[in-house]
């Protein structure tokens, strides 16, 4: 391998300043050009003028929603991948995304959307929670990881069906364009609202997996091993699909499924961190912050008529970057 | 005192009697060795023994305490167990690997320290990994991976390691090597119990033998009460002839028996 691993200091000592910069990037984008300057000054001053509500109620929101977003779908990716074993899974595989996009959809279907403002992401999180319900279920204390797999493919597909039929008998067009441009994910026009209800979820579900990392790396020389280094399997990978769930699930509910950052993000990190999958979680999570803050930006700022939808964006680059990686990379992972 | 001892062990999976009434005891400073045919459940009695896996009736017992109320990170500590063909999912370096010891000994937040590193270095000494400290494990022979995964057990520092067919599909040279360490490992308080198939390095290496026959113990005691021609033929279904001289015991399959039925 050509790639050199970096020691932990020197990964967060680039990834860190990056976040930083895409973080105040991102606040300097937006169909209107404002001075920053003056909108801190005003908003410190307390006055409130255009420049200071489009920094702290637009774009402010938007920028810490997709920084999270990213954030969870990295760390979600890089989890499920080390749980899997396997650098093909993404946080989608367990069927969660499905499922909270169904909730929204059927939020959206009954045309309720627009009643209240949480309606929609709390849709979503139920979505997401019947799924999660679902699988345990179906899971339970079972030892096979095949069934994991198998039954997020289900409910995947049960969702997606539903979603299917909700669009063919959408009441009108303008309901089916709705629904669609939702399902495309995206972070625009969201409030902090959004973010609240989010952040909770998404922290708790991180905690979960980074206290799994220990686990992970054990898991590296199979469950049987892992058992023997005093791991109850079933009860880590159970955490471990709790905090992917709670935080994906979170996530999708206020953005919609934005695809390939957790499929790609682990890959570009892993040769970085000696393919460890406890020091890849972190430094997953960042990576996708900063990407999706990245595609973001890229969403904004090409955008004339009628915006870009991020998960379009991520899709467009993310999907022939993994087939890129997975050339590159086959002699690695045999 | 026994260091572990197994006390008629029942296990049965979905009621299928895998094993059944097993007495076994490995003492401090024994290399206890476990043979029998394809199916005589030395893999299930090895998972009983180190606690991966629960007995269905019976009592497992480690340094006279029973096992399932010593904590799983103590018996983490104090056993190490080599699974059969013990083997990487990611492409890590042996290093790494081998650091994966340290783990039952860190909290979840730890990091490897700088006394794990030692720990980890003597352990690559013992078994001789230095030289290949930096390589990627998926790439070394096998040979070469069973003595890195011998070492990460080496690396947690147990006084009791299992290990399941360690020298199946080894060279002869990595074969008496990993045997040597396994003996090397079985001194004064601490003990190694191994499941084997080559009965000559069975003789050669270890103090006792457990012969397992259809989930029930054939027969156990020392090499030569073992390792005679009437219970190779009768638990094997082979003829054989053993020699023994002053450079130890040999064993030799000669010719199945046509009227054995496994």
């Amino acid at each position: 391998m050509n790639i050199k691993t970096l020691k932990a200091s020197t990964l967060y000592g680039i990834l860190l300043p990056v976040l930083l910069l895409v973080l105040t990037l991102t606040l300097n984008v937006g169909p209107v050009d404002i001075d920053p300057g003056k909108a801190i000054q005003d908003w410190l001053n307390d006055r409130i003028t255009i420049e200071s509500l489009i920094l702290f109620d637009i774009r402010l929101p938007r920028s810490l929603l997709a920084m999270l977003i990213g954030a969870t779908l990295g760390l979600a990716g890089a989890a499920l991948q080390g749980l899997l074993r396997n650098p093909l899974a993404e946080p989608g595989i367990i069927g969660v995304s499905n499922g909270a996009a169904l909730g929204a959809v059927i939020v959206f279907y009954y045309g309720i959307a627009g009643i209240a403002w949480f309606l929609l992401p709390l849709g979503g999180l139920i979505g997401a929670l019947v799924a999660m319900i679902v699988i345990f279920l179906l899971v339970g204390q079972n030892r096979s990881i095949i069934t994991l797999i198998l039954a997020g493919i289900a409910i995947n597909a049960i969702g997606g069906a539903l979603i299917a039929l909700a669009l063919n008998f959408a009441e009108s067009p303008y309901a089916m364009q709705e629904i669609v441009f939702w399902l495309l994910g995206s972070v625009s026009n969201r409030s902090a609202n959004e973010l609240y209800i989010a952040m909770p979820f998404m922290l708790v579900g991180w905690g979960m997996m980074l206290y799994c990392g220990r686990f992970l790396n054990a898991l590296t020389l199979g469950e049987e091993t892992a058992m023997s280094m005093g791991f109850n399997v079933a009860r880590m990978r159970l955490l471990l699909i709790l905090g992917v769930t709670a935080s994906v699930g979170a996530a999708v509910s206020v953005a919609g499924n934005i695809g390939f950052i957790g499929l790609v993000v682990p890959h570009l990190i892993r040769p970085f961190v000696a393919y460890e999958p406890r020091r890849l979680l972190l430094s997953s999570a960042i990576t996708g912050a900063i990407l999706l803050l990245v595609a973001d930006i890229v969403v904004q700022v090409f955008s004339d008529n009628g915006e870009m939808k991020l998960g379009v964006i991520t899709a467009l680059v993310g999907a022939p970057f993994f087939l890129f990686l997975i050339l590159k990379s086959r002699n690695v992972l045999q | 005192m026994s260091l572990l001892s197994g006390h008629g062990i029942d296990y049965r999976i979905d009621s299928i009697r895998i094993l059944e009434a097993i007495d076994i005891r490995v003492d401090a400073g024994e290399l206890v060795g476990l043979i029998g045919p394809n199916g005589a459940g030395k893999s299930s009695l090895l998972r009983l023994l180190t606690g991966v896996e629960a007995c269905t009736r019976g009592e497992v017992r480690f340094d006279d305490q029973p096992l399932r109320e010593i904590s799983a990170a103590l018996r983490a500590q104090r056993m190490g167990y080599l699974v059969q063909g013990a083997m990487a999912y990611w492409p890590f370096s042996v290093e790494k690997v081998i650091e994966l010891g340290r783990i039952p000994y860190q909290k979840w937040w730890q990091q490897v320290s700088s006394d794990d590193q030692k720990i980890v270095e003597e352990a690559m000494t013992k078994t001789e990994t230095l030289a290949y400290r930096n390589r990627i494990v998926t790439t070394l022979s096998g040979g070469e991976q069973t003595l890195v995964m011998l070492a990460r057990i080496f690396a947690t520092q147990p006084d009791l390691i299992f290990a399941d067919e360690p020298v199946a599909a080894l060279d002869p040279y990595h074969q008496l090597h990993v045997m040597e360490i396994l003996r090397g490992h079985a001194t004064a308080k601490r003990a190694a119990i191994v499941v084997l198939h080559d009965l000559g390095l069975a003789a050669r290496f270890c103090d006792r033998l457990y012969l397992l026959n259809h989930g029930r113990l054939h027969c156990s005691g020392s090499v030569s009460e073992v390792l005679t021609r009437e219970n190779i033929a009768e638990v094997y279904g082979v003829d054989s002839q053993i020699d023994c001289n002053e450079k130890g015991v040999s064993v030799t399959s000669l010719s199945r028996i046509s009227d054995h039925h496994p």
